[in-house]
């Protein structure tokens, strides 16, 4: 049974469509994470899901029942927001069992959900604390223990470290994955973070002008992005591209753009390569390797070097090829010298191939 | 001793202020000629009020007086005259306590639910009603007396208390909405969002997230409404009955009552005793009152 599922959903404010006919089946226990720029309509999705934003068209079933028109309370869902929206005037034992309270749930038991949420959460020492004197990390926890009493099938997470610091969100984000694990929740998470989306999701739904651009597993949005804008989207440092065409016999088709030729032969195309079509040939810079000699015909190509940033583990040399710059991803133990002559190794197993005016994968 | 000498003439540690300069000289000559402007007046009432009457003949009005009398403000409490009645302002004084505090309360009970709503619970029209409302504001009061006058005598009430009370809560309706709508419009959404989620309703989470939250405008709230019904004239002579004239009619009637010999130092007595209430409003709520006009600001 699907846990979440939306059907055809729409939302336009006056004239502005914001969600236009969006289809997302949820899975029971699955973690979705829905990323995007600011704007894409995200956030606005999550909150139809949560009954806190009137929907145009279309109907949102939870665990099976239609939830289009019920209130928030009655969805089964819990929220997580990134202002964090604790009750300022509450401790924080007050801020958990407000929703109880509201439903009138017996004392006894309103202490036992308590006591349950501030021992996976960790809340114990700060339960009667209020919100002002806890830190970023403590508030976000406890927001997040206040979705935990609802005992609730789906958790909403709006942006839920975007207001933590780097240290602080990195560990918050390995304790989300820990809870999901232990839950087992059905978890939507909204976020513009790629790293988050990437190691939190079981499917990451990329979305850009309200609609959905692909939804898959996080390595096949990774290695496969479906077209030009989801392969820009993912990666740091960003995929390379170079605009050319594609050349060639039948079995031997290639990419060539100024002076340089990459044979196609172990590109997993999904349509014929016709000749003389206009691509954009991506790859990312750790698909490629920098040498000092000559690789394979067809796969190799000469560069120069015109800048080197070391990043710890590894550097990035960013060289000119075909007219245009390009970085790759290198182990950091050399160092490169501007100007230096190097060859580059393709690997067009791992690249990926746009049609130049439809911007889709080729 | 050649570098020591480098280093005490070059700029290092704080850097030195001169306390005369020439912006300061002139910041504070104004303020200073502002300050006397205001208090002057202030100064020749209460020396007035404590002088008797052959001291005032003698026309030193900056003069302090030689004897020092506090009749004329027991006079102008309890029996100033003002026509037939010489019951002095003690009457007219609770007369306005009456209006302000049922005005007072009515009024921002009413406006706080208003803005509440305004700002949360949008509904269509929500934002033309706002206008509408906000538009009742620079109307100025005189266009809407004679119908008011006319409503409130088909109501029955003209002339009354209620009819008073009535009046200053839906002329302090406009103010009041958009100080409350401003206020709970700045406040987190996620917080009502994270109510509604908890599955609070309309009034849960205004008694029990945003009223909490909402001290400082609800004592700017209460100042202005104070001060303002305190300091009214126009309506309390229309609209409360010769009964219940508040304290600001009773002492026209006495400052411009043209029998007898006109007594100043009991008129600048009165004159103190009305403004008194405003006044240490102002002077104990001052931060507040700053913080009221600036949250008045159209925002959101």
């Amino acid at each position: 049974m699907h846990s979440v599922s939306i059907k055809d959903l729409s939302v336009s404010f006056g004239s502005v469509n914001v969600l236009k006919d969006l289809n997302i089946e949820v899975a029971d226990g699955e973690f979705l994470v829905l990323l995007g720029p600011s704007g894409c309509g995200k956030s606005t999705l999550l909150n139809c899901i949560a009954g806190l934003l009137d929907i145009s068209e279309g109907q949102i079933f939870i665990k099976g029942k239609n939830v289009t028109w019920e209130e928030p309370k009655d969805r089964g869902i819990g929220m997580v927001f990134q202002s964090y929206a604790l009750y300022p005037q509450m401790t924080v034992e007050k801020n958990l069992s407000f929703g109880l309270r509201v439903a009138g749930l017996p004392k006894a038991q309103i202490q036992q959900r308590i006591a349950n949420a501030a021992d996976i959460l960790q809340l114990e020492p700060l339960l009667q604390r209020k919100p002002a004197a806890l830190s970023g990390g403590q508030r976000q926890r406890v927001a997040i223990g206040r979705a935990l009493v609802r005992d609730v099938d789906v958790f909403l997470f709006d942006e839920p470290l975007s207001n933590l610091d780097a240290k602080l969100r990195s560990e918050l984000r390995v304790e989300i994955k820990r809870l999901h694990h232990k839950l087992a929740n059905t978890m939507i998470y909204v976020t513009h973070d790629q790293i988050e989306a990437l190691t939190l999701a079981d499917r990451i739904a990329v979305m850009k002008g309200g609609l959905i651009q692909q939804l898959d597993e996080p390595l096949t949005i990774y290695n496969k992005p479906r077209n030009l804008f989801v392969a820009s989207f993912i990666g740091s440092p960003a995929m390379n591209f170079l605009r050319g065409k594609i050349t060639g016999a039948n079995q031997d088709k290639a990419f060539t753009a100024a002076d340089l030729t990459v044979s196609l032969a172990t590109y997993d195309a999904q349509e014929p390569l016709t000749n003389e079509r206009d691509v954009i040939f991506g790859f990312r810079p750790e698909h490629i390797t920098i040498n000092d000699k000559p690789g394979p015909a067809g796969l190799s190509c000469e560069a120069t070097v015109d800048l080197d940033e070391p990043m710890g583990a590894d550097s990035l040399v960013w060289l000119t090829v075909a007219g245009k710059p390009i970085s790759v991803r290198v182990d950091s133990s050399r160092r490169y010298l501007p100007g230096e002559k190097v060859h580059l190794n393709f690997n067009p197993a791992m690249a990926s191939l746009f049609d130049a005016t439809t911007e889709n994968r080729v | 001793m050649t570098a020591i000498n480098t280093i005490s003439t070059e700029p290092h540690g704080r850097r030195p202020t001169r306390t005369f300069t020439p912006a300061k000289i002139m910041i504070y000559g104004v303020l200073a000629v502002a300050a006397l402007y205001y208090v002057l007046p202030l100064y020749v009432m209460i020396v007035t009020s404590l002088k008797g009457m052959p001291e005032i003949r003698l026309g030193n009005i900056f003069s302090p007086p030689v004897e020092i009398t506090f009749q004329p403000w027991s006079t102008a409490w309890t029996s100033a005259c003002t026509g037939l009645y010489c019951e002095g302002l003690k009457v007219g004084f609770w007369n306005s306590v009456q209006i302000l505090i049922p005005s007072v309360i009515i009024s921002i009970l009413i406006a706080s639910v208003n803005g509440y709503a305004l700002a949360n619970w949008r509904f269509k029209g929500s934002e033309i009603f706002f206008s509408v409302l906000l538009f009742g504001a620079f109307i100025p009061y005189q266009v809407m007396l004679y119908p008011l006058v006319i409503i409130t005598r088909e109501l029955r009430i003209f002339g009354t208390l209620t009819g008073i009370i009535v009046i200053h809560t839906i002329f302090g309706m406009p103010i009041l909405t958009l100080l409350f709508r401003n206020y709970f419009a700045s406040l987190p959404t996620e917080l009502f969002k994270a109510a509604r989620v908890d599955g609070a309703g309309f009034w849960r989470i205004f008694f029990q997230i945003m009223v909490p939250l909402s001290a400082p405008i609800f004592i700017v709230a209460v100042i202005i409404q104070v001060t303002g019904i305190w300091n009214d004239f126009l309506l309390g002579v229309i609209f409360a009955g010769s009964k219940n004239i508040p304290m600001t009619v009773q002492l026209n009637n006495i400052v411009n009552s043209t029998q007898g010999v006109k007594e100043y130092n009991v008129n600048m007595a009165a004159t103190i005793l009305t403004g008194a209430v405003p006044l240490l409003v102002y002077f104990f709520s001052g931060k507040y009152f700053v913080r009221g006009i600036a949250a008045g600001a159209v925002k959101g």
